[in-house]
C-alpha cells in the first residue's frame, strides 16, 4: 500500500481521494465531448450508408460518462481516500526534475535537432541524478546521440528532426 | 506424404551457404530492427524490401522473413526490460515479463519469451506445412460478424478478471475507444472530435500512446520512489537459460491453449494482437497463479508469446494460398511478391513449387536459427539491466521519443507521447488499469468497422451475430467470459450454502 510507504509523516502534497475526483471530473469532460462531437456527426440510421459516423463513438461515450460518474460518486462519498497521500512532497519533486526537462528537451528537438538536445539531455540527467562529471555525461550523451545517428540517419536511412549543426555538416 | 517429400525439396534449395548467410544476416538485422523503437516487422521489412530486388525471389523471401522473425524476438526484449512493447502484440508480454526483470529475472523471462515464440511459430509451421488448402478454406468463412464476434471474445476474456475496480477498467477501456475513434471516419469521410486539427487528422497512434504510457510512465513512477531498479543487482547467470528450460514443461496446458488460439486467430484475420490479449487473458483465468499475474508470472509470459507468433506466422498461410495478408508484415511481403512477379493464391502451390517450399523450409530453419541466436544473447540482454539507472533512464527516455517521432515524422507525436506519459503515470497510482485502455485503442477501429459492416448487412439488427453456429458460437462463449465473475460469485454462494 502506498499510504503506509509515503503517508503519515512526510509533507502531503494532494489527497488520494482529490486526485481520484479530479480525474473522475476530465474524464467526464472527455466523455461529455465524445457525446457532443458524436451527435453532430449524427448518431442515427442512415438510408444507404448505415449506422451514422457518430453511432459507435456515442455509445462509448455514454459508458465512459456512466463509469466515470460511478467512481466520482465513490470517491466523493469514500472519505477515506483523504487520509492517503496520492504523492509526497519531496516524491512529486523527483517527478518533477525528470518531467520538466523532458517537457524542455521535447520542445528543443524541433530547434537545434534531435541528437545534440538528446546528448545534452542525458549528460544533464546524469550529471543531476547519478553524480557523474558533466565529462562523463557529455561523452556518454554524445556516444549514444552518434550511434542513432548512424543507426536511423545513415543505415535505415530514417530522417529524425535535425538542426542547424547537422546542416553544417550536410544532412 | 507428398507434403513431405516436397517439404524435403524445400529444405535442398534453402540449405545452401547463401541462403543460410542471408538467413542470419535477416536474423540479425531483425534484431536490430525489432530493438529500435518505430521501427516494426512491417517497416522494417518495408525498409529492406528494395535490397532484396537483386536477389533470387527465393533467396529474398528467405531474408525477408528472417528479419520478420528477428523482429518479432527483437520485440520481446524492450518489453520484457523497459516495458515500451515495439509492436501491438508485444503489450501483453510486458505485463509479466517486465515486473520478472524489475526483480533481477530478466534473463528467465526473456528465454521463456524467446522459446515460447519459438514454440508457437514452430507449431503455426507445422499446421501451414500440412493443413494449407484446408484451413485456407476456413479462412474464406470470415465475415464482418464473425470478425467482430472474435474481437469481443478478446475483450471478453480480458475485461471481466479485473481485479480493481470494474468501473475503473470500464473507463479505461471506452476512453481507449474514444481515442481510436478520432480522425478521418473510413466509412463516411467524415472528420471525427478533430476540431478543426491537421494533426489530429490520423488520429492517435498506438504506438505513441503505447511509448508515453508504459515507457514515460514506468520512469515517472521509477523516480518517484527514488532511483532503484532492482534489475541493476540482479546477478549474470550463465545458465539461466537451461534453468528456465528446467521450468518451462510444467506450463504445457497453457503452451498448447496459447498454440490453437494463436494458430486459429492468424488463420482467421483475428491477428496477433488479440491472440496474444485473449491467450493472456485465457491463461489468467485458469492458472493455479492466476492471480499472481502481473506481478511476473513466467506463465504470463509463456502464454502471449506463444499466441502472437503462433498467430503471425500462421498469418502467412491466407496470403500465400488466397493472397489476403492476415497481417501488417504479410501484407509487405504480398507486395514483394507481386514485385518479384510471382501470383499469390491457390496456383502458387502448383505452379512455383520451389518457391513456396522453399519458404515453408526457411520458415522452420530462420526460425531455429533464431531461437538459438538470440538465446546466446540472453546474458548479454540481461547485463543491459546492469547499467546504472541514471543513465539508462535518461537513454531510454530519448528513444521513446524517437519512437514516438517516427511514427509519423511529426513533433505531435511527441508532444502526445509526454501526455500519455502523465496520463500513464495518474492512472497507475489511481488503479486504472492501462491494458484495456491499450487493447481499445489497437483493436478499436476494427471492432467499429466490423460492427458496422455488419450492421449494414443485416439492416441494424443484432441478431446477425447469433446467424450461424460459428458466429454465435463465438459470441456465446465472449457472453460468457464476460459474466464469468459473477457466475464465479453465484457458484461459490452455491457451494457455501450446501456444506453448512
Amino acid at each position: 500500500m502506498s499510504h503506509n510507504k509515503d503517508g503519515g509523516g512526510e509533507k502531503r502534497l494532494v489527497s488520494t481521494r482529490t486526485m481520484e475526483i479530479a480525474v473522475a471530473l476530465i474524464l467526464l469532460l472527455v466523455a461529455g465531448i465524445v457525446i457532443a462531437d458524436s451527435l453532430r456527426l449524427g448518431v442515427r440510421w442512415r438510408e444507404i450508408e448505415g449506422p451514422g459516423a457518430g453511432y459507435f463513438p456515442f455509445y462509448i461515450g455514454v459508458l465512459l460518462a456512466i463509469s466515470s460518474v460511478v467512481v466520482l460518486i465513490r470517491a466523493a462519498f469514500d472519505k477515506s481516500g483523504t487520509a492517503t497521500n496520492f504523492v509526497s512532497k519531496p516524491a512529486f519533486r523527483q517527478v518533477l526534475a525528470v518531467l520538466v526537462p523532458l517537457i524542455v528537451y521535447v520542445a528543443a528537438l524541433s530547434v537545434i535537432g534531435i541528437y545534440i538536445a538528446s546528448a545534452v539531455y542525458i549528460a544533464l540527467f546524469m550529471w543531476y541524478f547519478g553524480g557523474y562529471s558533466p565529462l562523463k555525461g557529455a561523452a556518454i550523451g554524445a556516444a549514444i546521440s552518434l550511434s542513432l545517428f548512424l543507426m536511423f540517419e545513415i543505415w535505415f536511412l530514417v530522417p529524425l528532426p535535425k538542426g542547424p549543426v547537422e546542416e553544417f555538416f550536410g544532412f | 506424404m507428398e507434403e513431405l517429400s516436397a517439404l524435403w525439396g524445400g529444405f535442398i534449395v534453402v540449405l545452401n551457404p547463401f541462403n543460410l548467410a542471408l538467413m542470419i544476416v535477416g536474423i540479425l538485422l531483425g534484431v536490430v530492427i525489432g530493438v529500435l523503437p518505430g521501427l516494426g516487422g512491417a517497416n522494417g521489412v518495408a525498409i529492406l524490401l528494395p535490397l532484396t530486388f537483386s536477389m533470387p525471389p527465393t533467396s529474398a523471401i528467405i531474408m525477408l522473413s528472417c528479419i520478420y522473425w528477428g523482429a518479432l524476438f527483437g520485440g520481446a526484449i524492450t518489453s520484457i526490460l523497459f516495458n515500451i512493447p515495439g509492436e501491438p502484440w508485444s503489450v501483453a508480454t510486458t505485463f509479466d515479463g517486465h515486473p520478472m526483470a524489475q526483480q533481477g529475472k530478466a534473463d528467465e523471462a526473456l528465454t521463456a519469451a524467446f522459446t515460447s515464440s519459438f514454440v508457437g511459430a514452430l507449431v503455426a509451421v507445422i499446421v501451414i506445412t500440412f493443413l494449407a488448402p484446408v484451413v485456407a478454406k476456413f479462412a474464406l468463412k470470415f465475415g464482418p460478424a464473425e470478425l467482430f464476434a472474435v474481437q469481443f471474445l478478446t475483450f471478453a476474456s480480458f475485461i471481466g478478471m479485473g481485479k480493481g475496480s470494474p468501473f475503473k477498467t470500464l473507463a479505461s477501456m471506452t476512453l481507449g475507444f474514444a481515442l481510436a475513434s478520432v480522425g478521418l471516419d473510413t466509412v463516411t469521410g467524415q472528420l471525427r472530435m478533430t476540431f478543426g486539427t491537421a494533426e489530429l487528422l490520423t488520429g492517435f497512434k498506438f504506438l505513441t500512446a503505447v511509448i508515453g504510457l508504459f515507457g514515460i510512465g514506468e520512469i515517472l513512477a521509477s523516480m518517484e520512489t527514488g532511483l532503484s531498479f532492482a534489475g541493476t543487482h540482479a546477478r549474470l547467470r550463465l545458465n539461466a537459460v537451461i534453468e528456465t528450460w528446467k521450468k518451462l514443461p510444467a506450463y504445457w496446458a497453457t503452451s498448447i491453449r496459447s498454440c490453437i488460439i494463436g494458430c486459429w486467430m492468424g488463420i482467421t484475420p483475428g491477428g496477433a494482437t488479440p491472440a496474444s490479449f485473449m491467450s493472456y487473458g485465457i491463461a489468467k483465468r485458469f492458472s493455479k497463479n492466476g492471480e499472481r499475474f502481473g506481478k511476473g508470472e513466467l506463465e504470463g509470459v509463456v502464454a502471449p508469446e506463444t499466441a502472437a507468433h503462433a498467430a503471425g506466422t500462421s498469418a502467412l498461410l491466407p496470403m500465400l494460398t488466397l493472397g489476403i495478408p492476415g497481417s501488417p508484415t504479410a501484407a509487405v511481403l504480398l507486395g514483394g511478391l507481386l514485385i518479384w512477379g510471382l501470383q499469390p493464391g491457390p496456383l502458387l502451390f502448383v505452379e512455383q513449387k520451389d518457391f513456396v517450399w522453399g519458404l515453408i523450409a526457411s520458415m522452420y530453419l530462420g526460425n531455429l536459427a533464431g531461437l538459438v541466436i538470440v538465446l546466446t544473447c540472453v546474458p548479454l540482454f540481461a547485463a543491459i539491466l546492469r547499467i546504472p539507472f541514471s543513465i539508462v533512464a535518461p537513454a531510454i527516455l530519448v528513444i521513446c521519443a524517437v519512437g514516438a517521432y517516427t511514427v509519423n515524422n511529426a513533433m505531435f507525436d511527441v508532444w502526445m507521447m509526454v501526455m500519455f506519459g502523465i496520463v500513464g503515470y495518474v492512472f497507475n497510482k489511481l488503479g486504472y488499469p492501462l491494458p484495456p485502455l491499450v487493447l481499445a485503442l489497437v483493436l478499436g477501429d476494427m471492432a467499429e468497422s466490423s460492427f458496422r459492416q455488419s450492421m449494414l448487412l443485416s439492416q441494424g439488427s443484432l441478431t446477425i451475430f447469433w446467424s450461424n453456429e460459428l458466429v454465435g458460437g463465438i459470441m456465446t462463449l465472449g457472453a460468457l467470459l464476460l459474466s464469468w465473475p459473477v457466475i464465479a460469485w453465484v457458484l461459490d454462494k452455491f457451494r457455501e450454502a450446501k456444506p453448512a
